[in-house]
């Protein structure tokens, strides 16, 4: 094609006129005058130094520290090492998620401690999920005296120190009860006293993997009507009500399985032996206690950010949703509720954490948990370097856990944008 | 003419007269009507969390007024059935919650310290009030030396050593006032034999690392005596090499000898104050003393921390993020477990101090990482052509951060600081869990006092401590709003 042809000449020309070719003319070109820069105002020379004295300083004060530190363990005929975790713990730990005795090791003992953090860190997280969202919506409600109440909870609860609360729920849990002996007695098999509610324990039987096998199932079955549901909705516009189907799944499906095996799941009922209960399932008071107050105090947290979440969606997004014939709470679930989300999952993660940080309060009352139990093996063993790093180290994957999962959710969030 | 007047339909030609609303949606009626009672659930809504709310003021009056014990001088006044709230018992304990077992007769020491903050406070809070700057100093530099006096009674006994050592550092900063007032080529150029005598001083002190270390005092070593020569020299030379043009500097490195000496001087000096060891400090004393202390230590090292966290420097943004997500990463309980139980162990040996010192070492360790985090926000707030102005001005690194950007950046992060502030102040009661006595630590000892023990006098103290905390973060956070408004109206649309 011609036009091509002379496209390319042009193009040809041009470069020809870029590398000099052609030009009639020489310049002279004058090497460019560099401003000298003194070494000392060098911005390289300035930051390496700088880094250097730092890195100095700071390899010079770890010296000091581990040298100190070396010198103060000889002195008090300490040594470093976690030997000691395999020696045998001589205390008993009052909630034990695993099987522990005083006989066992402190390893083991801080394994109990760290699950019992675990388990109240997952429960509070639900329980202030759920109260903090229904108090920052109960917020932004049309009720006056709804949002008003909504706001005196926050205020009253987010302005008072965490450790003060868990002492008024403790004390406020213990006084009124009575003890063990005249404990508040429900059917025989659920006991109210100063040590704790006292609750049947299930006993699985043989046959009831068929069960659970059939809760698995449930769930398995109930992602796959979930994606199945979803792409018809997208090739047909036809919906399929997943919620009530997973639903009968999920709580059909394990009782046909324990049906099937014959119901192998018997109870054990509480019993006052002497002055303590024995057998079934004690919920600790300090466990409610600090249940309590760690999920009423971080719910005010949350109910913030999901307000701070609604609101930042512009009232556009309803108006248009209506617009377009969607029910009131069609447009809360599906319009709403997933453009608040990308605010409200950031300041969620970050309460989340601090949640799980502040369950260590718990060694406050007494509810043995990973710094409780740390405690109690520091105050055996003194071994303070090796405790409070393992606690640190305990902490901060936690953290990282949790961000990480916090992250992947909020990329999968996220605004997808072009 | 009147065929077509009678054509035309009628034609209004004068406004119709307004009607008075509805009598059902103005007034009281109409704003309970459209906020109270506008749909079926909204009735029930209101009416059970009315009547909630209504048990709720019942049940707190009822507890503090109407069935409350007034008078009494032991647990007797309070023994009643069914006792509400035990108000002797807060008369009684009430000095124990604000001072802790500082001596009785001592106490205005403490009243006095008060006095001082809320007169310094008080104008610092206010926008309208003038002499910000000195307030500032006078808040941050006089008054913690004036508690700090008071509080200890005073009379360090330095030892010579420190004063020596004091002195040689501030002599040590004298050969840099060139370079500060001329820049660094013209202030080496002027300064060459200031500088080689500091240099040769700094070889000195570390060859006496070698000698090992010698007594000083009464059989005064040559290597001390030969340092501070070397300094006194160097400072005077470097003080006369920028006295041309390099005055404002000069001034400032005298105002901070000076002042440094002073405080050293006034610690040191015997008031005849009797003096209160920590252990003996508590209740709201503690607590304040810890809050205060941690977020003025924070806020140097938070802004520090986020400016190298904002580096283009690698090893100190690592060392910043490191730092800051550790501390982040970790609940306070173990930061203070590891400044009570470890940091004996990386000092030397024989260093012993202070159980309240330790515990505001581990809160200002932790506020400040929170502190660099909100300080972060505020740099990153403020526009790149700020940067890049500054930078275009010619302006050096120091000079854009201290004049231009930290100004705005530290503005708008105001509130946030403030809520800092806040939580601080709320995770003071955890210094109970490593044994000292904040207001919260007081309160639990006290509760195990025979003389007051009585079903009502735990919910009677927590509902008065409680209400004491919750009265200052309460008046925190309003305060946070109200300079976050204020502050807002550059922006508002």
């Amino acid at each position: 094609m011609p036009g091509s042809f002379s496209f390319l000449q042009e193009q040809d020309r041009i470069t020809g006129l870029i590398q000099g070719k052609g030009m009639s003319m020489t310049v002279a070109i004058e090497p460019r005058v560099v401003p000298k820069v003194s070494v000392w105002n060098d911005p390289k020379i300035r930051a390496m130094f700088f880094q250097a004295a730092l890195v100095i300083v700071l390899l010079f004060l770890a010296y000091e520290i581990v040298a100190n530190t070396i010198s103060n363990l000889q002195r008090l005929n300490k040594d470093f090492g976690f030997a000691f975790l395999k020696r045998t713990a001589g205390f008993d730990i009052i909630q034990t998620l695993v099987p522990y005795t005083s006989a066992s090791n402190f390893g083991t003992a801080l394994y109990v401690g760290f699950l019992n953090t675990v388990l109240i860190s997952f429960l509070s997280i639900i329980a202030a999920t759920i109260i903090g969202f229904v108090v920052g919506l109960m917020r932004l409600s049309k009720n006056w005296l709804a949002s008003r109440i909504a706001t005196l909870y926050i205020e009253i609860f987010r302005n008072v120190p965490l450790l003060l609360w868990i002492f008024v729920f403790y004390s406020a849990i213990r006084q009124p009860l009575p003890d063990a002996r005249n404990a508040l007695n429900l059917f025989d098999s659920f006991f109210l006293s100063k040590k704790g509610l006292m609750v049947p324990k299930p006993l699985f039987g043989d046959g009831s993997w068929i069960g659970m096998a059939a809760f698995v199932l449930a769930i398995v079955a109930s992602i796959v009507i979930a994606r199945w549901s979803k792409s018809r909705q997208e090739a047909t516009g036809q919906t399929f009500p997943v919620f009530w189907a997973s639903l009968a799944l999920i709580i059909g499906l394990p009782l046909l399985g324990f049906a099937v095996a014959g119901f192998p799941l018997t109870w054990e009922l509480p019993a006052l032996k002497g002055f303590n209960f024995s057998g079934g399932l004690a919920v600790l008071p300090e466990f409610i206690a600090l249940f309590l107050a760690l999920s009423i105090y971080t719910a005010t947290y949350i109910a913030e950010a999901v307000r701070a979440g609604v609101l930042s969606v512009s009232h556009g997004q309803t108006e248009a949703a209506h617009a377009l014939g969607i029910g009131t709470s069609s447009t809360l679930r599906l319009v709403v509720v997933p453009q608040a989300m990308r605010v409200v999952i950031p300041p969620l993660a970050s309460t989340y954490l601090s949640l799980t940080k502040n369950s260590s309060l718990a060694v406050a009352i007494g509810y043995p948990d990973l710094v409780a139990t740390g405690g109690t093996v520091l105050n055996q063993t003194g071994k303070a370097i090796e405790i409070v790093s393992l606690w640190m180290l305990v902490y901060l994957s936690l953290s990282l856990l949790t961000s990480l999962l916090m992250n992947w959710f909020n990329s999968r969030m996220k605004l997808v944008e072009r | 003419m009147t065929a077509s007047s009678s054509n035309t339909a009628y034609v209004r030609d004068d406004e119709a007269p307004k009607l008075p609303p509805p009598p059902n949606m103005v007034g009281v009626q109409g704003w309970v009507l459209k906020n109270l009672f506008s749909s079926i659930g909204s009735s029930i809504v209101t009416v059970l969390f009315g009547s909630f709310l209504l048990w709720m003021i019942w049940s707190v009056l009822d507890f503090a007024f109407l069935r409350a014990a007034w008078t009494g001088a032991n647990r007797d006044a309070c023994l009643a059935e069914n006792m509400g709230a035990c108000w002797p018992m807060v008369t009684a304990k009430l000095p124990q919650w604000i001072y802790g077992f500082y001596p009785i007769d001592q106490r205005w020491r403490v009243n006095l310290c008060f006095v001082a903050g809320a007169a310094l406070l008080i104008p610092m809070l206010m926008p309208s009030a003038p002499y910000k700057l000195w307030n500032i100093l006078l808040l941050l530099i006089v008054f913690p030396l004036l508690t700090l006096l008071l509080l200890t009674g005073g009379n360090f006994n330095f030892n010579l050593l420190s004063y020596v050592s004091v002195i040689s550092l501030l002599l040590l900063a004298a050969a840099a006032v060139p370079l500060a007032a001329f820049g660094i080529e013209e202030g080496i150029a002027r300064n060459r034999l200031g500088l080689a005598l500091a240099g040769a001083a700094i070889v000195v002190w570390l060859l006496s690392f070698l000698t090992g270390p010698v007594p000083l005092g009464s059989s005064m070593s040559m290597m001390p005596m030969l340092i501070v020569l070397l300094l006194l020299a160097s400072a005077v030379i470097s003080i006369m090499a920028s006295r041309d043009g390099g005055n404002s500097a000069i001034s400032g490195w005298a105002i901070v000898l000076g002042g440094i000496l002073l405080a050293m001087l006034l610690l040191d000096f015997d008031f005849g104050l009797i003096p209160v060891e920590t252990p003996q400090w508590g209740g709201l004393t503690v607590t304040l003393v810890v809050s205060i202390t941690g977020i003025v230590a924070s806020l140097p090292i938070g802004i520090v921390l986020a400016l190298g966290r904002r580096s283009q420097m690698p090893i100190v943004r690592m060392l910043s993020v490191t730092y800051i997500e550790f501390i982040r990463g970790v609940p306070l309980i173990t930061v203070l477990f590891m400044s009570s139980v470890m940091l004996p162990l990386f000092l030397p040996p024989g260093t012993n101090f202070d159980k309240l010192l330790r515990a505001l070492i581990g809160v200002a360790m932790f506020s400040s990482a929170y502190m660099a985090e909100v300080v972060r926000g505020g740099l990153q707030a403020i526009p790149k052509g700020q940067y890049e102005g500054a930078m275009a001005l010619g302006l050096s690194y120091g000079q854009m951060m201290s004049k231009i950007v930290l100004p705005q950046a530290l503005k708008v992060s105001i509130p946030n600081i403030v809520g800092n502030f806040i939580s601080l102040f709320k995770d003071t009661t955890l210094i109970l869990i490593i044994g000292l006595f904040d207001l919260l630590g007081i309160l639990q000892t006290g509760l195990r006092d025979a003389n007051w023990a009585t079903a009502s006098s735990a919910p009677t103290g927590y509902f008065t401590v409680a209400l004491m905390y919750w009265v200052f973060c309460f008046g925190m956070s309003r305060y946070s709003i109200y300079t976050e408004r204020r502050l807002n109206t550059g922006h508002r649309r």
